[in-house]
C-alpha cells in the first residue's frame, strides 16, 4: 500500500524537479519553494531590501540585487551562503545575465545609470548614463543590444553591448517598469505601470509596432498596472502581472490582445515558472505570498505564504 | 564629426547616433525657460519652533523636477532652465511679475489667492501657462478661476474630504471642533464643516481657541478643562493651520480621543511617511539634494515642473497654447508617486490626485478610500466636482 502510495507520487510529480526562489524586499531573506511540494523549504538571509534575482546558467551560482546594501550578493544556492559580493553601483534594482553568463546589466534606481559587471573579475565595465529611475533590464537573445527602462523618463533605452553606448531612447507611456524581448529576439516589450500599457518595438528599427491595453471588469482603470511579464515558452502567450488590480492578464502574442484575466494576490509583481513549465508562480507584494497558477488551464492552484513584500522570482532546477 | 575607425558596422552606427539628440522622433533644439515666482509672507509666530518652516519651501521641488526634466530634455534636445524671482513682503509683486514673464512661457506661483489672481490677470501673463503651487482656496477653482492657471496644491476641500472617507470607513462618525483664531483655521474649519456634511458625519460641537497662555508650560493643566465641555464625539477635529497651538493638543484633552484635521490624522498633498508606489525613491532623491523632508508644497512645486516636463516630452513643443491643450487632454498622464495617474481637471484645472491621510510616523490611507465611488474617475470623490464648480474660463 505504502510503496503504491509512493510510486503513485512519483508518477504524478513533474518531470523535472526544482525550487521557485523569491526575494523577500522587506524582511531581507529570499524564500525558496519546492516547486513539487509548493511549499517553501528553506529561507536564507540577504542584504537589504533584495529584489532582483537570477541564477547564472549552470545554476550554481545565484545573483540577487540587494539594493538598499548598494551591492549584487553571489550566493551558494546549495547552502544558502554568500560566496562574495558584486560591484554594483547605488541601489542596484533589478539586473539581467547577458547570454554570455559572465556579465551583469544592472539598473542602478537611484543614480539614472545603467552599471555593467563583469561576474569572473567582479569589476564594473561600464556606467551608461540613462533617464531618471532606471529599473527594466532586457538583453536581446543573441546579446548584442540590452535595454534599460526608466520609469520617471519613459524611456527605454537602447545599449548596443559592443560599445556600452546608448544607440536609441523610445519613449513609452508613464512609468516603465519591465523589459522582455521575445524568444527570437525581433521585438522588445515593455511594461508601463502608471500608463496601463505594454508598449511593442521591433528590435530592427526601433519603431514601435502596437500597445497591448488591459480592462478588467470591476476593477478601477488606474488601478490596472502592468509591471512583470513572461512569455510563454511556445511563445504564443504572455503571461502580465498587473500590479494592484490583483490580476495577471493573458495575452496572445500574436493579436497583441488579452484574452484572460487570473485572480492572483495583492499587487503582483513578477513570476517564474516551473522547470516543466506547467506552473507560474507569481510575487504578491502587499498580501506577502505566491500565488501558483497551472498554465494549461490558466487557474491559480495554490497560494504560498513567504516573507513581507515579495519582489523577484527566479527558476532552480534539482535533480530527483 | 571627429574621426574614428569603426570596429564594426553596428558600432559606427552606435556611435554616429550618440552625437545626435537620441532616436529620429526630433530634430530641433527646444528651450523650455521656467519662472518661479514667490510672494514672501510675513509668518505669524507660533508657540513652537520645533518646526521651522523651510526657506527653501516650494523651490526646492521645483530644482529636483528640473533636474528629472534635465534628464529626460537631455535624450531629446530640450534644454530646461528654472529662474526664481522672490519677492519680499508687501513687495510689488505686479511689478516683478511683469519684468519676468517677459523670459518664460510656463509659470509657477506661490503665493495667496490674492497674489495668484495679481500675476494670472496682469496683461504679461495672458498666453502663458501659470502654476498655482501654494494656495487651497476654493475660489480659485471656483467663480475666480482662469483659463491661464492651472493647480499642482490640492484644494482645501481634497484634503479634508479625503480625512472624512477615512473616518467614514472606519465609522467613527461624532466630531467636534476646535477652530484657531486666524483666518486660515476659519477657512479650513469651513472646509471641514462642508466635507463632514458630503459625507454624513455630523460635527456635534465647536469651540474657538482663545488662550494666549504658553501651551509648552500648561497644556496638561489647560486643555482638559477646555475640551470637557464638548459633547460626546468620536474624534476631535483641530483647525490650526498655522501651526500654532494643534501640536498640544492630542493626549491632553478631557476624553481619550484621537485629534485630526491639521493636527494628528491629516489630508496631506505629500507627506515624508509615504513610501509605497515608489514613492521613497522620490524622496531618496529630494533629501539627497535638499538635506530635509519633502512637504506637500514641494510636492506641488515637482508636480508643476514634471507636468510641464511631460507635455514637452509628448508634444515636442513649448509654447503655452500647445501645452496647456496637451496638458488637460485625455492623452496626458504624469506618475506622482501616489499610485493612479495625475491627470487636470477640464473644469477647473484641477490637478487630480491621491491624497495621503496620515499621522507623523505613518500613511493610514491614501484617498479616495476604497468604495467611495464616482462616475468619472474615484479620485473626483475628493474635492470640487464639475457641478460644484462656479468656473466657466475652462469652457464649462
Amino acid at each position: 500500500m505504502t510503496r503504491l502510495a509512493l510510486l503513485l507520487m512519483t508518477i504524478a510529480l513533474p518531470v523535472q524537479a526544482g525550487e521557485i526562489w523569491v526575494t523577500n524586499e522587506k524582511d531581507d531573506t529570499v524564500s525558496v519553494i519546492d516547486a513539487d511540494t509548493l511549499e517553501v523549504v528553506r529561507t536564507y538571509p540577504t542584504g537589504e531590501r533584495p529584489r532582483g534575482i537570477t541564477f547564472s546558467k549552470d545554476f550554481s551560482r545565484v545573483y540577487i540585487c540587494a539594493s538598499d546594501s548598494d551591492t549584487v550578493q553571489v550566493m551558494d544556492p546549495a547552502t544558502g551562503e554568500i560566496l562574495h559580493d558584486l560591484p554594483s553601483g547605488e541601489d542596484p534594482e533589478q539586473f539581467v545575465l547577458a547570454p554570455d553568463d559572465r556579465h551583469l546589466y544592472i539598473a542602478n534606481e537611484d543614480d539614472a545609470v545603467t552599471t555593467v559587471v563583469d561576474t569572473e573579475s567582479r569589476t564594473v565595465v561600464a556606467q551608461i548614463n540613462v533617464g531618471i529611475e532606471p529599473e527594466g533590464m532586457a538583453v536581446s537573445p543573441d546579446g548584442k543590444i540590452a535595454i534599460t527602462t526608466s520609469e520617471t523618463t519613459n524611456m527605454a533605452h537602447w545599449i548596443d553591448t559592443a560599445t556600452q553606448a546608448l544607440f536609441a531612447n523610445t519613449l513609452v507611456d508613464s512609468r516603465p517598469r519591465h523589459a522582455e524581448f521575445t524568444a527570437d529576439g525581433a521585438r522588445l516589450w515593455v511594461s508601463s505601470e502608471i500608463g496601463g500599457t505594454i508598449t511593442v518595438f521591433n528590435t530592427a528599427d526601433q519603431a514601435e509596432i502596437g500597445k497591448i491595453r488591459f480592462e478588467i471588469t470591476g476593477v478601477n482603470q488606474d488601478l490596472v498596472q502592468p509591471v512583470g511579464f513572461k512569455f510563454s515558452p511556445d511563445g504564443k502567450k504572455a503571461f502580465v502581472a498587473l500590479g494592484p488590480s490583483n490580476h495577471v492578464a493573458v495575452v496572445n502574442t500574436e493579436t497583441m490582445q488579452p484574452e484572460k484575466y487570473i485572480l492572483v494576490g495583492r499587487r503582483v509583481w513578477h513570476m517564474a515558472y516551473s522547470p516543466d513549465n506547467s506552473q507560474l508562480f507569481t510575487t504578491n507584494g502587499v498580501s506577502g505570498d505566491v500565488t501558483v497558477i497551472d498554465v494549461a488551464s490558466e487557474e491559480p492552484v495554490k497560494t504560498i505564504k513567504v516573507g513581507r513584500f515579495p519582489w523577484g522570482a527566479a527558476m532552480r532546477p534539482t535533480k530527483n | 564629426m571627429p574621426y574614428f575607425k569603426p570596429q564594426t558596422a553596428a558600432a559606427a552606427a552606435a556611435l554616429a547616433f550618440c552625437t545626435l539628440p537620441a532616436s529620429a522622433q526630433q530634430a530641433s533644439k527646444i528651450d523650455v525657460p521656467i519662472l518661479y515666482l514667490r510672494q514672501e509672507a510675513e509668518l505669524p509666530p507660533v508657540l513652537s519652533n520645533l518646526d521651522p518652516v523651510p526657506e527653501d519651501l516650494g523651490i526646492a521641488g521645483a530644482e529636483v523636477a528640473l533636474k528629472d526634466n534635465q534628464t529626460t530634455g537631455g535624450f531629446l534636445g530640450h534644454n530646461y532652465t528654472l529662474q526664481v524671482v522672490s519677492i519680499e513682503p508687501g513687495g510689488d509683486l505686479a511689478g516683478a511679475a511683469q519684468a519676468a514673464l517677459a523670459g518664460a512661457g510656463v509659470v509657477l506661483v506661490e503665493g495667496s489667492a490674492a497674489d495668484v489672481l495679481t500675476v494670472a490677470d496682469l496683461p504679461e501673463a495672458q498666453g502663458k501657462l501659470l502654476f498655482n503651487v501654494a494656495s487651497g482656496a476654493a475660489a480659485l477653482r471656483s467663480a475666480d478661476c482662469r483659463a491661464n492657471v492651472l493647480h499642482t496644491i490640492p484644494e482645501d476641500a481634497a484634503r479634508t474630504d479625503a480625512l472624512m472617507q477615512v473616518l467614514v470607513a472606519k465609522q467613527w462618525k461624532t466630531l467636534a471642533l476646535v477652530i484657531g483664531p486666524k483666518e486660515g483655521d476659519r477657512i479650513y474649519a469651513d472646509s471641514l464643516r462642508q466635507s463632514a456634511s458630503k459625507f454624513g458625519l455630523t460635527i456635534a460641537g465647536e469651540k474657538e481657541w482663545t488662550f494666549d497662555t504658553d501651551l509648552r508650560r500648561a497644556a496638561t493643566t489647560e486643555l482638559p478643562p477646555f475640551t470637557q465641555d464638548l459633547p460626546e464625539h468620536d474624534v476631535l477635529l483641530v483647525a490650526d493651520e498655522a501651526d500654532d497651538f494643534g501640536r498640544y493638543v492630542e493626549h491632553n484633552t478631557w476624553a481619550p480621543r484621537p485629534i485630526a484635521g491639521s493636527e494628528g490624522l491629516e489630508g496631506f498633498g505629500w507627506t515624508p511617511v509615504l513610501e509605497q508606489w515608489g514613492a521613497v525613491q522620490l524622496q531618496n532623491r529630494f533629501e539627497k539634494q535638499a538635506e530635509r523632508n519633502m512637504q506637500s508644497r514641494d510636492y506641488a512645486a515637482w508636480t508643476a515642473i514634471r507636468t510641464i516636463g511631460e507635455a514637452v516630452t509628448r508634444s515636442n513643443a513649448a509654447d503655452p497654447a500647445t501645452l496647456r491643450a496637451y496638458i488637460l487632454s485625455d492623452a496626458f498622464q504624469l506618475d506622482g508617486f501616489k499610485g493612479r495617474a495625475l491627470t487636470f481637471r477640464h473644469w477647473n484645472g484641477q490637478m487630480r490626485q491621491p491624497i495621503a491621510v496620515a499621522n507623523a510616523r505613518a500613511l493610514v490611507t491614501l484617498a479616495p478610500v476604497e468604495g467611495f465611488l464616482h462616475q468619472r474617475n474615484e479620485t473626483d470623490s475628493l474635492g470640487m466636482d464639475e457641478p460644484e464648480s462656479a468656473c466657466k474660463a475652462f469652457g464649462g
